[in-house]
């Protein structure tokens, strides 16, 4: 049970077609040991929801650069509660000002990464911040 | 050969050379010199002059002397009428033509009111659903003096049908109105992903404006044949060249199919690139696409007309390129970039604003971003001559190599069967995440640098303003569409969308149609589902 390896969903929410972060992280933390499973584009929060608790991940990695992120995060996260998966952790990146990050945090997003973080830190901060679901 | 490799072998390995990779950004090795012996024999031939095939020069004979680029700063955000403010802000600013950005569900083929919407709608541009928010957008705009660019191509047609009925409500002939709508499909499955139908019926709506425009509104570019997004999604810029061209060959190939004659609809295609922060490798590569595409033309497609063989193109400073981190430093990348498009030949610019990785642009931010492209125009000298960098031994032999190995990908392409193969089969997605990944490895192991990023980092960072969009658009523009939903003519408006369906079965050329659907208050979103439901809907095959 110890060696299981953490599954992670990579997800593009809404409409935008900015996937080179989201195809890059997911490379990255398959390199970096975990099992990744991205949905591709234009993924509704239901949707996305579904294939966590369908793929039993351990954690939603989300991508959103069109501005639709107050929207779209908390709404993931509200459709993984409703499945009873709200320990899912769920955490992001894109074009996402500061202060909407602390907000997102606070409405229960784990994390937010921004332009010019390093795949290195996002593999780090998932190894230690996800713990595998009971 | 001789006197370089003997200067190579004695006097520059005797100098000493930083523990650095000599690359382009996008890793493209370079030597330590250039000299008339990298060139090839038949150079003079091949870089010619001004004005004359192969254009290597530039499309015009006098270039900058003869008229400046167009200054063409994209814009649009929230309701039609705030976007409309600002294209009255730029047009006074001395801005020479309009470039839209619509918001992800217009782009997409959604209206405000659709459930996809919801946090979306005027968030990353203009939210447009019927003709009446097209009204608004362009109030008071002379179009028959203004040219209108508008970025969007799924949608595409609707949105240039809706154009076309503004204008004749407004007693501007189809004949008058001049602009570009960037339509190349091709690149949105190679890259930036908007998209409605799969790849053939997308490329038969793209050819049906094609066949349109040069019969019924000869003024406007019907294709914006795009690298941009391409190289925004991470590829080089030989692979941005490579199947930004391959794209054209397509669309070409495609409207000779139909019957059209290469002569009547090539000079009123179009191109539109990105400009990185590597100065010679996107000067060389703007002065590689104009010889190239001169070739194809002529040689490939047998085109007669020399505006057939002229690349004529648009380009927008890098936006991927910019850093949230110490944002003012982007307003020097954006001024080096924009440099590189002048001293490449384009024939129109937008300059990107200092903000844009961390929201859309404020007022401030866009005017610095203009005032750029004016100081290059009018201070620093470069528009004094013409095809500035020509000649210059590096520039020269980079232009030749980018060309060369574009050709290679194009013959690859060729193997393939041509490019809706490939986009079908997913090659140039391939190649592009892998050189996407390539580069950000690079950048985590400090072989490239980005000043502010990976060196020369702060601890704090200096807070800006950034624009914010007030969340209550959403809900005005969603009512809108509800009311104009239940007021209008049923009727006719059922008849209108039943004529788009059977053209989308019949093969008819489908912009009448459109534009009969468009002045019986048929939306966005409604035309698209007729498309939909014709042609099917495409899905992300999600390839890593």
């Amino acid at each position: 049970m110890a060696d299981k390896r953490l599954r992670i969903i990579v997800a593009k929410p809404g409409l935008d077609g900015h996937d080179r972060g989201a195809k890059i992280i997911a490379r990255a933390l398959r390199d970096g040991g975990f099992e990744v499973i991205y949905t591709g584009l234009h993924q509704t929060p239901e949707m996305i929801a579904e294939a966590a608790v369908q793929e039993d991940a351990d954690a939603v990695g989300l991508s959103v650069l069109s501005g639709a992120h107050m929207t779209l995060f908390p709404e993931v996260l509200r459709q993984l509660k409703q499945r009873g998966a709200g320990d899912v952790v769920v955490f992001g990146g894109g074009i996402i000002p500061d202060d909407d990050a602390v907000k997102l945090r606070e409405r229960g997003v784990k994390q937010i990464f921004t332009p010019g973080a390093s795949t290195e830190d996002i593999v780090k901060w998932v190894r230690e911040n996800v713990p595998p679901r009971q | 050969m001789g006197t370089k490799n003997k200067w190579l072998d004695s006097t520059y390995k005797q100098a000493s050379e930083r523990p650095v990779r000599f690359s382009t950004v996008s890793d493209m090795e370079l030597d330590p010199l250039y000299t008339s012996a990298d060139l090839d024999a038949d150079a003079e031939e091949r870089i010619g002059y001004p004005g004359e095939y192969p254009y290597t020069r530039g499309v015009y004979g006098s270039m900058y002397r003869g008229r400046l680029w167009t200054m063409r700063q994209f814009a649009g955000f929230g309701l039609a009428e705030d976007t409309n403010r600002r294209f009255h802000f730029l047009l006074s600013q001395g801005q020479d033509g309009l470039s839209t950005a619509f918001d992800m569900p217009t782009l997409m083929g959604y209206d405000a009111d659709h459930e996809r919407a919801v946090g979306e709608v005027g968030r990353e541009g203009v939210s447009v659903s019927s003709i009446h928010d097209m009204m608004r957008l362009f109030d008071k705009i002379p179009l028959d003096k203004v040219t209108t660019s508008m970025t969007v191509n799924c949608s595409a047609s609707i949105l240039l049908a809706m154009y076309l009925v503004v204008a004749e409500k407004n007693g501007v002939p189809r004949e008058k109105i001049g602009g570009t709508i960037q339509n190349d499909m091709l690149k949105e499955y190679i890259a930036q992903k908007e998209w409605i139908c799969p790849p053939r019926p997308a490329l038969r709506i793209v050819t049906d404006m094609i066949e349109f425009c040069a019969r019924e509104a000869p003024r406007w570019h019907a294709v914006s044949i795009s690298g941009y997004h391409i190289r925004e999604a991470g590829s080089t810029a030989v692979q941005e060249l490579a199947f930004t061209i391959a794209d054209g060959i397509c669309y070409v190939e495609e409207a000779v199919k139909r019957g059209l004659d290469v002569d009547d609809f090539a000079p009123r295609l179009s191109f539109f690139w990105n400009i990185h922060n590597d100065f010679l490798e996107e000067v060389a590569k703007l002065r590689a696409a104009r010889r190239m595409w001169a070739t194809i033309m002529k040689e490939r497609f047998g085109a007669k007309n020399p505006r057939s063989l002229m690349l004529r193109t648009h380009a927008q400073t890098a936006g991927a390129s910019l850093t949230a981190q110490q944002p003012l430093n982007n307003v020097v990348r954006v001024a080096i970039q924009a440099l590189a498009g002048v001293m490449g030949g384009v024939q129109s610019l937008h300059t990107n604003s200092m903000d844009e990785t961390l929201a859309l642009p404020t007022e401030q931010a866009v005017m610095v971003a203009l005032r750029t492209q004016q100081i290059i125009a009018e201070e620093t000298g470069v528009t004094n001559t013409i095809d500035p960098m020509g000649g210059s031994y590096a520039v020269e032999a980079l232009t030749d190599r980018m060309e060369h190995e574009a050709f290679d990908y194009i013959r690859r392409i060729d193997e393939i069967g041509g490019m809706i193969k490939a986009v079908e089969t997913g090659y140039p997605q391939r190649e592009i995440a892998e050189a996407a990944f390539h580069y950000q490895r690079q950048l985590e192991k400090d072989v490239k640098v980005v000043v502010g990023v990976n060196k020369y980092s702060v601890p704090e960072e200096i807070p800006i303003d950034t624009l914010r969009i007030d969340p209550a658009i959403e809900e005005k523009q969603v009512q809108r569409v509800r009311k104009l939903k239940r007021d209008r003519d049923s009727a006719a408006h059922k008849n209108a969308l039943a004529r788009v369906a059977a053209a989308c079965r019949s093969g008819e050329n489908l912009m009448e149609p459109i534009c009969d659907a468009v002045r019986a208050e048929a939306t966005v979103g409604e035309i698209s589902d007729i498309f939909r439901t014709e042609f099917g809907v495409y899905t992300d095959p999600g390839w890593l």
